[in-house]
């Protein structure tokens, strides 16, 4: 599999993260200011130089569990705080968008420009911020030097690492079943119109050559589907039209995002076996947490500003209901291993954990032998 | 039929890790061997997927930290098993005729890129000694004689796409591409004769009904086209009609 992809998925991830919380800030009526904060802070420990070190590095994929650890820290990296039912919805969201947007992907190589329109995006929200923007400027240009000359082979590679990253996950999203991209089963629907990739010729040709290379027959035949040329490439440059859609803002106010999660146990089988079968990528995955949130400089609240409660649902029962009524299998409890083999590692973790600022209940066991998945259960 | 699973009793067995997981049967001469290959190595298995009779470990020696390893492309030709890996070379390995006296006889060097699939066919005569293409991520495809050495017989240039799947038959070889045209080329001279606009998509796989000459492509565009594939009578210069 390959070992590039991990920063185009945390990337992407990222970017439809700020997009949800960027629409239920708004819907939420949080002040402007306190809004722009939130965003800021999140951006700027997103793509703070260490943490993007650590990011580009040669790496193999870690669990979506492992994975969901660092969004959750990035959703409180700033003042605001997210009960577990909004965090559980907010990554299903997350991921569902980006399943989506690279199943669509036209090429291979167009995951890329799926993650330059979120990056287009993100500058478009820190764009009162200079010292941000030079930030994501600098990433920017990062992905251009290694995804730029990357070949089709290496690109294809990297949509099979993403695609199985996302296998078995069918959870419904209301928008995509009302614009009927996504079926009632979960399954995305693969469109058969519209321009082919780059690249690609129309299909319904078949073309004869003989020993000269001259054509000396050609039949047409019907294709199927109702394709039509491609207008022109996407930009791979820092400012540019990138053509494609996927990977740009598709929430607004007037589209909340919603999740169906009724209905959808049939498609859990695998879930469940993935948190019952001890996971022996277990203490990989917590040196990975380690490094990359060893990475995260997480500014710590100064100053007066109170911290509040963003929703992901439309009202406190809903969020409610939502936790009591969440799929078993769904829920992301994280599995009980012995950490503590690892000593030296889990006390740097046990440190950076430590960071999260739980103010409404208080940690009742602090021995440093605990379980450090059950410090993060607390959150 | 064979369903890989993602778990399995023997060592080293296949766990969770293995995505990409790349299962043949092989059809030698006097036994059938089930072939897998993934990033961990080569596993090759009694028929009745019983034993495990050889495991090969990747050599991952010259991989750069960024490279990702791996075995892809497996093909029997007589009494030879051949695997492709991540770096372009092809392992040839020789199968006794029973027992798990399998050895690693030869590494075939002709690809720069990782290898995709591997087709094979008895040769067709005096005309047509070529038995074996192998085809890789730039789209180069080579074309092999079997033997105690394997020969190099011609290289088929690629065009800045994969190709993912290859076949050969009675002389014509047939490579998908992934942008999704479907070539039909001569084995013997390499040059192309057939170039189809089959799909939207990058294609997935070919197969093909040897008994009638019937080549199946199937398509990330969701679609599956069959073609009728020919010589013209006059020429014989290799043809190609769609069926479905």
């Amino acid at each position: 599999m390959s070992m590039r992809t991990l920063p185009l998925l945390f990337l992407n991830l990222g970017g439809e993260m700020l997009y949800i919380l960027d629409q239920r800030l708004r819907a939420q009526h949080i002040p402007g200011d306190k809004a722009r904060k939130v965003l800021n802070d999140i951006i700027s420990t997103m793509f703070n130089r260490k943490f993007m070190e650590e990011l580009f590095k040669p790496q193999e994929l870690y669990s979506k569990k492992a994975l969901r650890t660092i969004y959750e820290r990035l959703a409180h990296a700033s003042i605001m705080k997210l009960n577990q039912a909004s965090m559980d919805k907010l990554y299903d969201l997350m991921t569902m968008a980006f399943k989506y947007q690279v199943l669509l992907c036209p090429r291979p190589k167009d995951v890329l420009l799926v993650t330059f329109n979120h990056l287009d995006t993100i500058k478009g929200f820190i764009r009162d911020s200079p010292t941000i923007l030079q930030q994501v400027d600098e990433t920017f240009r990062q992905l251009i030097e290694i995804y730029g000359g990357l070949s089709a082979g290496e690109f294809q590679l990297i949509r099979q690492t993403l695609l199985i990253f996302f296998q078995d996950l069918h959870i419904r999203v209301s928008m995509f079943l009302k614009d009927k991209v996504q079926n009632n089963n979960g399954r995305f629907v693969l469109p058969v119109s519209g321009p082919v990739p780059w690249g690609t010729e129309l299909p319904g040709l078949i073309r004869m050559f003989n020993n000269k290379g001259e054509e000396v027959k050609r039949i047409e035949f019907k294709h199927g589907g109702n394709y039509v040329r491609a207008p022109k490439e996407g930009s791979f440059e820092l400012y540019g039209d990138r053509v494609l859609k996927l990977g740009t803002n598709m929430y607004s106010l007037n589209r909340p995002v919603e999740t169906h999660m009724s209905g959808s146990s049939k498609n859990l089988a695998s879930w469940t076996q993935e948190s019952i079968a001890p996971n022996p990528l277990a203490k990989e995955e917590l040196n990975f947490l380690a490094r990359l949130m060893g990475g995260m400089e997480i500014k710590k609240p100064s100053g007066p500003e109170p911290g509040f409660r963003l929703n992901l649902f439309t009202s406190d029962e809903e969020e409610e209901q939502a936790a009591l009524t969440r799929p078993e299998e769904l829920s992301h409890e994280v599995i009980n291993i012995q950490a503590t083999q690892d000593q030296q590692r889990s006390e740097e973790l046990a440190r950076i954990m430590g960071e999260f600022e739980i103010t409404e209940q208080p940690r009742l066991n602090t021995s440093k032998g605990d379980d450090l998945l059950a410090m993060m259960d607390e959150l | 039929m064979v369903a890989a699973d993602l778990e399995g009793p023997y060592e080293p067995a296949v766990s969770r890790a293995d995505l990409g997981l790349r299962v043949h049967w092989c059809v030698l001469p006097f036994r059938v061997l089930l072939v897998l290959a993934s990033h961990r190595g080569i596993q090759m298995y009694e028929s009745d997927g019983s034993t495990m009779v050889y495991w090969h470990a990747l050599d991952s020696g010259d991989a750069t930290p960024v490279q990702a390893v791996f075995a892809r492309g497996i093909a029997a030709s007589g009494h030879f098993i051949c695997v492709g890996t991540w770096s372009g070379r092809v392992l040839v390995f020789d199968i006794p005729a029973k027992g798990p006296n399998i050895v690693l006889s030869e590494e075939l060097a002709g690809h720069q890129t990782p290898i995709t699939d591997i087709a094979t066919e008895p040769a067709q005569g005096q005309d047509c000694v070529a038995d074996m293409v192998t085809a890789d991520d730039s789209g180069l495809l080579c074309v092999w004689q079997s033997g105690p050495e394997f020969t190099l017989l011609t290289r088929i240039p690629g065009f800045g796409v994969p190709c993912p799947s290859v076949q050969l038959w009675q002389g014509i070889i047939a490579a998908g591409y992934g942008n999704g045209q479907v070539h039909l080329y001569e084995a013997t001279t390499g040059n192309l004769h057939v170039q189809i606009n089959a799909h939207a998509r990058a294609i997935s796989a070919l197969d093909l009904a040897p008994e009638v000459g019937k080549l199946l492509s199937a398509a990330e565009d969701t679609f599956v086209h069959i073609w009728k594939l020919s010589r013209s009578p006059e020429s014989s210069y290799i043809e190609a009609a769609p069926l479905l």
